[in-house]
């Protein structure tokens, strides 16, 4: 089983996984096929009565179905799995909508998958104290051009242009919880003319 | 500088007897201006000039936020304590000129909260109604539980319910009406902040029940009713000014700090705010720490004291002011 495979860490960014139960009334596990073992993880090793008290949403990679039997195995109080991660946020507000003070939400699996369920919590009135969030899988990041506002995701390369605007942003390691992007900020405002060497550096 | 240092000249327009053991005060200024802004849940330093006895302490606003001519404050009356509600209710009448500070809010609502639910011990309950006047105004959902010993010792619990109807809960003591927390905050929707202001025993019981269920700190309030606790008179000596001040049994070391003209902050005189917390120099003894500040390693070292709660006893006490 690997670890977290960010190295970087800044204050912003919520990533302080291993996830590890908090006390609660109800806790919310959301996770894509890159998290899903970190929901087994957790659910194996919690008390016992812990596991009626979880509701679980998954979104599996296509055609997977191994990973679909172990979440649904655990036995928890809700499972659903769901095609994309948007439909999951969908169901995620849904839920939280319901949800009672004490809850717990767990995230875990790609930057994406955690940026929006973070941003979902909040809106829907969960302490960010109350989110612990596990990065698993590709280190893409989900960016905002601070120009033209795109939302650009799974942004693999520094640095990278907007498709919107078309100016080269630099990808900063500033995190906004409440957009659940990175910040992309123009890299040659000074001289546009200036030629710079886009690296793939968040793979 | 504190708030205490720029004091308001005010008048005292009405004195009314609530019950048994509350009065309910209110003030206008002198000159008839308005009263600076506040929000619910702020209090105000009342200066009690009592012969040679100077006293200043802490009240929650319990008028409207909306209504500055006038300020009101409640006072129980605590025979066992210093003196100040004692002068209050025994020497403060209508017409009478005092000082007040301008109100400083440690305890205001959260405005990112989808819903408040206040929790109210005895007269605990004097934030919560410049609160509810607050959040009525602004369309802000609600709850008030207030716990007493009895209905008749219940300041206003007859005029909240008339005022805002179901969003209060009374719970009296003496009837077998007690209010069930684990139940009331295993059943509040995400978003909500909790508020409590009363005893010490209530507000650990909320703080704890809160926590134990899930509740994240950033969503738990509380307000302290803390006067300054007697003791034994004791001295001290302050290095920076050079000289040694006497502490009397029913006064405070930051009052002392205060009659002796030495400068010092101060905010909430009441351990909550930790603006006069003070390095302390030298110590042989022991401190009294009254305070909700500082924390135990804190405590532990001997470096610092909260003056406008904590006492001393013992050989020498020298303080970095």
């Amino acid at each position: 089983m690997s670890e977290s495979l960010i190295e970087e860490r800044f204050l912003s960014r919520l990533t302080d996984g291993p996830l590890a139960i908090a006390p609660g009334l109800a806790h919310y596990f959301v996770a894509d096929a890159s998290g899903a073992e970190c929901i087994i993880r957790v659910a194996q090793s919690a008390p016992k009565g812990f596991i009626e008290k979880v509701h679980i949403l998954y979104v599996p990679t296509p055609g997977e179905n191994a990973l679909i039997t172990a979440l649904y195995a655990l036995g928890a109080k809700q499972f659903e799995h769901v095609p994309t991660i948007d439909e999951a946020i969908i169901k995620l507000g849904d839920w939280l909508s319901d949800a009672k003070m004490g809850s717990q939400l767990y995230l875990a699996g790609t930057e994406g998958l955690i940026g929006k369920a973070v941003a979902k919590g909040e809106e829907c009135g969960l302490d960010h104290t109350a989110v612990q969030c596990e990065q698993r899988g590709s280190l893409a990041r989900r960016v905002q051009c601070v120009h033209c506002k795109t939302m650009i995701e799974n942004v693999t390369t520094q640095p990278t242009k907007c498709p919107s605007c078309d100016l080269l942003l630099l990808v900063r390691d500033h995190y906004s919880r409440r957009l659940a992007a990175f910040q992309g900020v123009c890299i040659n405002a000074e001289d546009p003319s200036e030629v710079v060497e886009i690296k793939e550096v968040f793979k | 500088m504190s708030a205490s240092d720029n004091l308001i000249p005010v008048i005292v327009s009405k004195v009314v007897e609530v019950n048994s053991i509350i009065k309910r005060f209110e003030f206008k200024h002198i000159n008839g201006d308005a009263l600076p802004a506040f929000s619910g849940g702020a209090h105000i330093v009342v200066e009690m000039i009592d012969g040679a006895t100077k006293r200043k302490n802490a009240y929650s606003l319990m008028s409207s936020p909306f209504k500055l001519g006038q300020y009101a404050i409640s006072v129980r009356r605590e025979d066992d304590g210093r003196g100040g509600s004692k002068f209050m209710h025994e020497k403060v009448v209508p017409g009478m000129e005092m000082k007040i500070s301008a109100p400083v809010n440690l305890f205001a609502l959260d405005l990112r909260a989808k819903k408040h639910l206040m929790i109210a011990g005895g007269i605990g309950i004097t934030p919560f109604m410049a609160q509810m006047t607050q959040a009525t105004e602004l369309g802000l959902p609600f709850e008030l539980h207030y716990a007493a010993r009895s209905a008749s010792q219940a300041a206003y619990m007859g005029s909240l319910k008339a005022q805002f109807g179901d969003a209060v809960a009374c719970y009296c003591a003496d009837i077998g009406d007690r209010l069930n927390l684990e139940a009331l905050l295993s059943d509040q929707p995400l978003g909500t902040h909790v508020y409590v202001c009363g005893p010490k025993g209530m507000i650990e019981a909320v703080v704890q029940t809160a926590t134990n269920l899930g509740w994240p700190a950033a969503h738990i309030h509380f307000e302290h009713f803390l006067s300054p606790p007697m003791g034994k008179a004791f001295s001290v000596h302050l290095a920076k000014a050079g000289i040694d001040i006497d502490v009397g049994p029913e006064q405070s070391l930051l009052e002392a700090i205060e009659a002796s003209g030495t400068p010092v902050n101060c905010l909430c005189r009441a351990g909550a705010c930790g603006q006069c917390e003070t390095q302390i120099v030298a110590c042989d003894g022991d401190i009294t720490h009254n305070d909700h500040w500082l924390e135990d390693d804190q405590r532990a070292s001997k470096k610092f004291i909260m003056p406008c709660v904590s006492r001393f006893s013992g050989k020498r006490l020298e303080l970095d002011l």
